[in-house]
């Protein structure tokens, strides 16, 4: 810099320093490909990331209590839930117009099927009261706690009121809470009843097949990929087709096909009764059990495990082997001290990516795990399509996806996302 | 393991043809499952596995019945060409954002590229459940839950990370030094792009392509949620078909879709070659 500043700066050819006219060439330079990279990056923030960001915010969303019961939800502000007294009149007075109003909307069902995800049987007092309420005069009828009493003991309760109040703010954990079987009692978090907690297995379930899935391809993949690595390119390449040839063909297909073959009737079942290994009369069951997501599984996802750690072990010399030898170890040692730990790098890209992949798994184990064999995202696809329960839906989707980032975090740390190889 | 020495001891050879036999199993376990269907579909009768006269390979056991049922029926065929309809139309949006933004991210200063490059791939990573939910919410709420065009752009969005992983690959081997010479020569940056640059990136963008469309064209959990009954596609009636009361035609239609694969496949590899050619590496 002192050069510079002595003999005055070194000017580019137009008269502005050189090293200004630099700095604008790369600023230019960045513009221009953040230019070419923008449509792509607003596309898929429109059509992916911002959808996914919506599902996340239902998971905590919970508007609708206050929305449909503004009136009762500040009435109850000064109730104390921990007492064992009802609230009041007003409490009661203002219920009773939000009710009227939501009735007239037929909104009250909405707020009913929110609480009764918190409370089971509270649907049935809103709706029924709902529906009687539309003929009241709600400004001067009162006292309206007798008559709300009167037309449904459910109101009485105090269990009712603490949900209400328990679950009036617009946001909540509520969801997440019930995804991992806990619920917030009046007085904090509290577990769930044992009957009721049916997440958590879900959960642990989707965990102990993805690791048994990502193992056997562990198991399966390691000596085709050594083999690969290990003969002439022109074979190899040979072989690879065999490789990348289910990774091309439709998950359907190949789920399908799994299907047909795994049945009691099925071919597998019919060659094992052939050979005689199995009688006629007691049919392996193979399908619609967890045993039936594990082998289709494996199936699916073994191209994914294959493909990653053959391209690392084609990078091992095979001459480290042979030195290993030469110094006098067997073969198992020279395989197990010098062969193995460099493959691992390979190991560890399919196995994430592998579990990655099963973890996230809808169609498969749908059509083929029967009741024991799903995982946890059959049961978010059940939340959103069937029982209507969508926050509950989001919250085991947003726990789902904590996990997947977590481990792509990893993949990418360890491998780089950029090095994913497809064939 | 290329080939065994003359003085192997008699372990190292059972050993040696142990461990082909195991890998030919294993070869055996990917490929077998996708090559049964191809004889079954041919199956005279309504059973999905071999007959007795299919085994005597007597042709009274062989017909061309589910391929004729593929084809004369209704839902059937309006599912194949849904499909035919929306995997094209998703490969080009996918193809053409994907392809620039892999030109803009093999720049050589390129900010944040990273956690671009993270954003752009996340829809292969993110459970297909997830995007689907996700997409439902949002595309209901802008009005393009149950159409078209959300289910194009749904898929063309699931297109896009095969899309930049394909080419951006072809593009580490460009040579920039051409397109520097064509600008020297007095080119335009458009008429480089398309004169010197895209003819030598094709074979990626063409893979890339296809990629994309067997995403598309393969995909049903999206299509699920996002599409209405007038989007039914191939993969979704055969969904359908598998979970309720399953057809013996859908081993017509995944035979014609496993020809399919192979071509797609095959044309892949094709392109991989003459990429390599083309930048100058000998084919691996």
């Amino acid at each position: 810099m002192s050069d510079t500043t002595q003999n005055g700066p070194v000017l580019a050819a137009d008269g502005t320093p050189l090293k200004r006219s630099l700095a604008k060439a790369l600023r230019m330079q960045k513009l221009r490909a953040l230019m070419l990279i923008a449509p792509l990056l607003l596309f898929i923030l429109v059509t992916f990331i911002l959808p996914v960001g919506d599902m996340l915010f239902r998971s905590v969303d919970n508007r609708i209590v206050q929305d449909v019961l503004p009136r009762t939800v500040a009435a109850l502000e000064t109730w104390d839930p921990t007492s064992s007294e009802l609230p009041d009149e007003a409490v009661f007075a203002a219920l009773a117009v939000d009710l009227k109003a939501a009735a007239e909307i037929k909104v009250h069902t909405k707020v009913a099927k929110r609480l009764n995800y918190e409370n089971p049987g509270l649907s049935s007092v809103f709706r029924k009261s709902g529906r009687k309420i539309r003929k009241w005069d709600v400004e001067n009828e009162g006292p309206y706690k007798e008559r709300l009493i009167e037309l449904n003991d459910g109101w009485a309760d105090l269990e009712l009121w603490r949900t209400i109040k328990t679950y009036s703010g617009t946001r909540t954990m509520g969801y997440f809470l019930n995804a991992v079987d806990m619920k917030l009692g009046a007085d904090g978090i509290e577990v769930r009843p044992e009957n009721e907690r049916i997440y958590n297995t879900m959960l642990i379930r989707t965990m102990r097949m993805s690791l048994i899935i990502t193992f056997s391809c562990i198991m399966l993949g390691y000596p085709v990929a050594w083999l690969l690595a290990n003969i002439t390119t022109r074979s190899a390449n040979m072989l690879l087709i065999l490789v990348l040839l289910p990774f091309w063909t439709s998950l359907l297909v190949r789920t399908s096909s799994w299907k047909i073959l795994l049945q009691q009737q099925g071919v597998i079942n019919d060659v094992l009764v052939w050979i005689g290994l199995v009688s006629d009369d007691d049919r392996l069951v193979l399908i619609n059990n967890e045993l039936g997501t594990i082998i289709a599984m494996t199936h699916i996802l073994l191209p994914f495990m294959i493909l990653p750690m053959y391209s690392v072990m084609q990078t091992i010399q095979p001459t480290y082997l042979r030195a290993a030898k030469s110094l006098g170890a067997t073969n198992w040692t020279a395989f197990w001290r010098v062969y193995f730990p460099q493959s691992v790098p390979g190991i560890g890209a399919g196995s994430i990516l592998v579990f990655i992949l099963a973890v996230g798994y809808y169609i498969t184990p749908a059509l083929v795990g029967g009741t024991k064999g799903t995982f946890i995202s059959n049961l978010i696809a059940y939340h959103i399509s069937t029982s209507g329960n969508w926050g509950l839906g989001a919250a085991l989707g947003a726990i789902l996806l904590a996990v997947v980032l977590v481990l792509y975090w990893v993949y990418d740390k360890i491998v780089g996302i950029d090095n994913v190889k497809l064939g | 393991m290329s080939a065994l020495p003359p003085y192997a001891t008699t372990g190292q050879r059972a050993w040696y043809y142990s461990f082909r036999v195991i890998c030919g199993l294993i070869f055996f376990f990917l490929i077998a499952p996708i090559v049964v269907i191809i004889p079954l579909s041919f199956n005279s009768q309504d059973f999905f596995t071999f007959t007795p006269e299919m085994l005597r390979l007597d042709p009274e056991g062989f017909s061309l019945k589910h391929y004729r049922d593929f084809f004369s029926n209704d839902s059937w065929q309006s599912a194949m060409w849904n499909s035919l309809k929306i995997a094209p139309m998703a490969t080009i949006v996918s193809v053409t954002f994907g392809t620039l933004a892999a030109i803009g991210l093999s720049q050589p200063h390129v900010p944040f590229r990273r956690a671009i490059m993270a954003i752009l791939i996340s829809p292969m990573i993110v459970p297909l459940i997830i995007s689907a939910a996700g997409m439902y919410f949002f595309y209901s709420r802008i009005g393009l839950q149950g159409t078209y065009i959300g289910v194009v752009l749904a898929h063309a969005a699931l297109g896009i990370p095969f899309v930049i992983i394909t080419v951006t690959a072809t593009l580490v081997g460009f040579d920039r030094s051409l397109t520097r010479a064509a600008a020297n020569m007095g080119a335009d940056p458009v008429t480089t792009f398309f004169r010197i640059q895209m003819p030598l990136i094709l074979p990626g963008v063409i893979s890339g392509g296809l990629f994309a469309f067997i995403t598309s064209f393969d995909e049903v959990v999206v299509v699920l949620f996002v599409g209405s009954a007038g989007q039914k596609t191939l993969p979704w009636q055969m969904f359908i078909g598998l979970r309720e009361q399953i057809s013996p035609t859908i081993l017509a239609v995944a035979t014609i879709l496993v020809a399919i694969s192979i071509a797609l496949l095959a044309t892949v590899e094709m392109l991989r070659r003459r990429s390599e050619r083309l930048r100058g590496m000998s084919p691996s």
